[in-house]
C-alpha cells in the first residue's frame, strides 16, 4: 500500500491526472473502489498538508493535488450519494473576503476525503448566521486571509450563541498560521493550518472528540 | 566606538552596501496608521495625496524609523484596470470580485494609463510632496505588485493557479501585459522622487509555488521586469517564504527581500550575505498583543541574527502592519530597535 501511496502521491505533485486513475484502476482489480480514498486519497492528502507546512510542497501543488482528487471521488462517490449524505450538515465559507484559494483548497480536501458539504462562498457575519441557522448547520468552516476577517469570527461566535445555534466552528486562514493563539481568542471550537488538518478535526468532531 | 550619526539615508544606503552603519536601519511599514493620527476613517484617507503625506511626517516623527511608506493600499492597481476596491473601517483596503471572469478576456486587457488614471496619479502626487518635504534625509518607498503576483487579484488565485499550469499562452500573454503596466508605474513613482520601489511578489514566494514552476516563471518576469525598472528594488514575499530561491531572487537584480518569520532569520543571513539586504522579520500578526517585554527581546533578537555585517533591515514580515497594533507596541518597537540597533552590536 506504500508503494500505491508514494506513486499517487507523485502523480498529484506532477499534476499527472492520468496516472491517478491508472493507479485507482489497478487499485480496484482487489479491493473495491470506495476504500480507495481512505486507504489512498486521504493518506496522500495528509501528506501533501504536512508537507506543505514543512515547506516542502508549494501552495499551487496542495491546490491542484486536491482539484484532482476531488474529481476522481466525484467518480466513485458522486454527488448525493448515501455514503457522503450520511454525514452531520457541512458548510465552508470566506468571511469578508473575495479571495478563495483557501477555501476552494480545503473543499476540495473535505469532497475528496468523502465528505459532503455547502460552499456558501463569500459571507459577512450576519448573512452567515443566518445561513447556518436555515441550513440547520452542525460542522462550520470558516476561511480568512487577513487579521480583521479573523477577528469578525468572534461576532459570528456571539451570534450563533444568541440564536442558540449547536454548531462546531472550525477556522483556517493566513492569520491563524501566524498567531497560535488567535483562533482560542475567537472562540472558535479547532483551527486547521493546513487543509489536511480539516478532515481529521472533521473526523475528531463526529467521533465527539472536540 | 560608535559612528558619527547618519541620516535615514545614509544609514539604508550603508547597510545596501553590506556594511555597518551607525544603526541598523529600521522600517516601520505602516499604512493605515496614518489616518488614526490624522482622525480620519481609511477610506477619507486614501482619497487625498495630501492626507498620505501629512500621515507618513506624522508616523516618521513619532516613531523615529527610517522610510516614507508612499504605500496607499494593494488593490490600487486593480482600481486602475477597472477593478473594484472594498474599504473596512479596520483592515486595508481589500480587492473586489476579480474583473477577469473569463481567461479569454486577458488577450483583450488594455494597461491603464499611469499619467491620468485618477487613483494612480493621487500616489504619484503624494511621492512629489513627500519629495519636497523629506528630500534627502529618508528614502521614499513606493510600492508595484510584480506582474506575477498581481493576477491574484485581477483573476483570483485558484484560476490564476490554473492559467499558469493549464494555459501557458494566456499566461505568457498576461505577462507581458502586466509587466509593460508593472515599469510604466514603478518608473512614474522613481520620477516624481520616489527613491526605491518595493516589488511585492507573494506568489514567488516557496509558500505559493515550487522553486522549479518560479524558474520557469516568476523568476523570468521579475528579472525581465527589474532591469526596466529605473532605481533600486526591494522584492517582498509579503510573508511568503524564500531561503530556498535566495541566490535566484538575487539573480533578478533586486537589491533587498522581504522575509518571512516562519523561516529561520539566522539560515536567511547565511543564504544573503553580501548578496541581498534582508528586510524583517517582526510578525505583524502576533505584534498586537506583544507586551513590552516580548517586543523588547523580539527586536533584540532579530537584530542579533540579522544585523551583524550590516545587509539588514529592521521590518515587520509582511510590508503592512495591521491596523489592530497599537502605538504603545510600536513605540516599544522604536525604542528596543534604536538601543539594541547601535552598532557596533553589544
Amino acid at each position: 500500500m506504500t508503494d500505491l501511496v508514494n506513486d499517487f502521491l507523485q502523480a498529484l505533485l506532477s499534476l499527472d491526472r492520468l496516472t491517478t486513475k491508472n493507479l485507482l484502476n489497478k487499485y480496484t482489480h482487489q479491493n473495491t473502489s470506495i476504500n480507495f480514498i481512505e486507504d489512498v486519497v486521504v493518506v496522500a492528502l495528509e501528506r501533501i498538508g504536512t508537507e506543505w507546512q514543512k515547506g516542502n510542497i508549494a501552495l499551487s501543488q496542495v491546490y491542484m493535488g486536491g482539484r484532482i482528487c476531488e474529481d476522481l471521488v466525484d467518480e466513485i462517490l458522486p454527488p448525493g450519494d448515501p455514503d457522503r449524505t450520511g454525514q452531520p450538515r457541512m458548510a465552508i465559507c470566506v468571511l469578508s473576503d473575495h479571495h478563495k484559494l483557501g477555501e476552494t483548497i480545503v473543499y476540495s480536501f473535505l469532497r475528496a476525503s468523502g465528505f459532503e458539504l455547502l460552499d456558501f462562498g463569500t459571507m459577512e457575519v450576519d448573512e452567515l448566521v443566518e445561513r447556518v441557522k436555515e441550513e440547520k448547520i452542525k460542522i462550520l468552516l470558516i476561511s480568512v486571509l487577513m487579521l480583521p476577517s479573523a477577528l469578525k469570527i468572534k461576532k459570528v461566535k456571539e451570534r450563533v450563541a444568541d440564536k442558540e445555534l449547536d454548531v462546531k466552528i472550525i477556522v483556517g486562514g493566513a492569520p491563524f498560521r501566524f498567531d497560535n493563539r488567535l483562533w482560542q481568542e475567537v472562540g472558535a471550537d479547532a483551527m486547521c493550518a493546513t487543509a489536511s488538518e480539516s478532515v481529521s478535526t472533521i473526523n475528531k468532531i463526529i467521533g465527539g472528540v472536540v | 566606538m560608535s559612528q558619527a550619526k547618519m541620516t535615514s539615508l545614509q544609514r539604508v544606503l550603508t547597510t545596501l552596501g553590506h556594511q555597518e552603519p551607525d544603526r541598523v536601519p529600521f522600517f516601520l511599514l505602516l499604512t493605515m496608521h496614518g489616518a488614526k493620527e490624522l482622525g480620519m476613517s481609511i477610506k477619507e484617507y486614501f482619497s487625498k495625496a495630501g492626507n498620505v503625506v501629512e500621515g507618513q511626517l506624522r508616523l516618521r516623527a513619532k516613531y523615529r524609523h527610517d522610510c516614507i511608506y508612499n504605500f496607499f493600499y494593494a488593490p490600487l492597481e486593480i482600481e486602475a484596470w477597472g477593478g473594484g476596491v472594498v474599504y473596512h473601517e479596520d483592515g486595508p483596503p481589500n480587492s473586489g470580485v476579480p474583473f477577469i471572469k473569463d481567461i479569454q478576456d486577458i488577450k483583450n486587457l488594455e494597461i491603464p494609463d499611469v499619467k491620468t488614471t485618477p487613483c494612480l496619479t493621487k500616489v504619484i502626487e503624494s511621492a512629489s510632496l513627500l519629495k519636497q518635504k523629506v528630500g534627502d534625509d529618508a528614502p521614499i518607498i513606493g510600492v508595484v505588485m510584480s506582474p506575477f503576483s498581481l493576477p491574484v487579484m485581477q483573476m483570483g488565485f485558484d484560476k490564476y493557479i490554473e492559467l499558469m499550469y493549464e494555459h501557458p499562452d494566456l499566461f505568457q500573454h498576461l505577462m507581458k501585459i502586466n509587466e509593460e503596466f508593472c515599469v510604466q508605474w514603478a518608473n512614474a513613482q522613481l520620477e516624481a522622487g520616489t527613491t526605491a520601489i518595493c516589488f511585492f511578489d507573494p506568489v514567488s514566494s516557496t509558500t505559493i509555488t515550487t522553486k522549479e514552476m518560479y524558474l520557469k516563471t516568476g523568476f523570468k518576469v521579475a528579472k525581465r521586469t527589474i532591469a526596466r525598472i529605473k532605481g533600486p528594488t526591494a522584492t517582498h514575499m509579503a510573508s511568503g517564504g524564500c531561503l530556498a530561491i535566495v541566490d535566484d531572487i538575487a539573480q533578478t537584480g533586486t537589491a533587498i527581500v522581504g522575509v518571512s518569520k516562519h523561516e529561520s532569520l539566522l539560515s536567511l543571513k547565511e543564504a544573503c550575505r553580501n548578496k541581498l539586504t534582508i528586510l524583517g522579520n517582526l510578525n505583524g500578526i502576533e505584534m498586537r498583543r506583544w507586551t513590552p517585554e516580548e517586543a523588547e527581546k523580539i527586536v533584540k533578537d532579530a537584530i542579533s541574527d540579522a544585523g551583524p555585517g550590516g545587509g539588514f533591515i529592521l521590518s515587520d514580515n509582511h510590508g503592512e502592519i495591521p491596523w489592530q497594533v497599537p502605538d504603545e507596541v510600536l513605540m516599544v518597537i522604536s525604542e528596543a530597535a534604536h538601543k539594541w540597533g547601535q552598532y557596533p552590536l553589544s
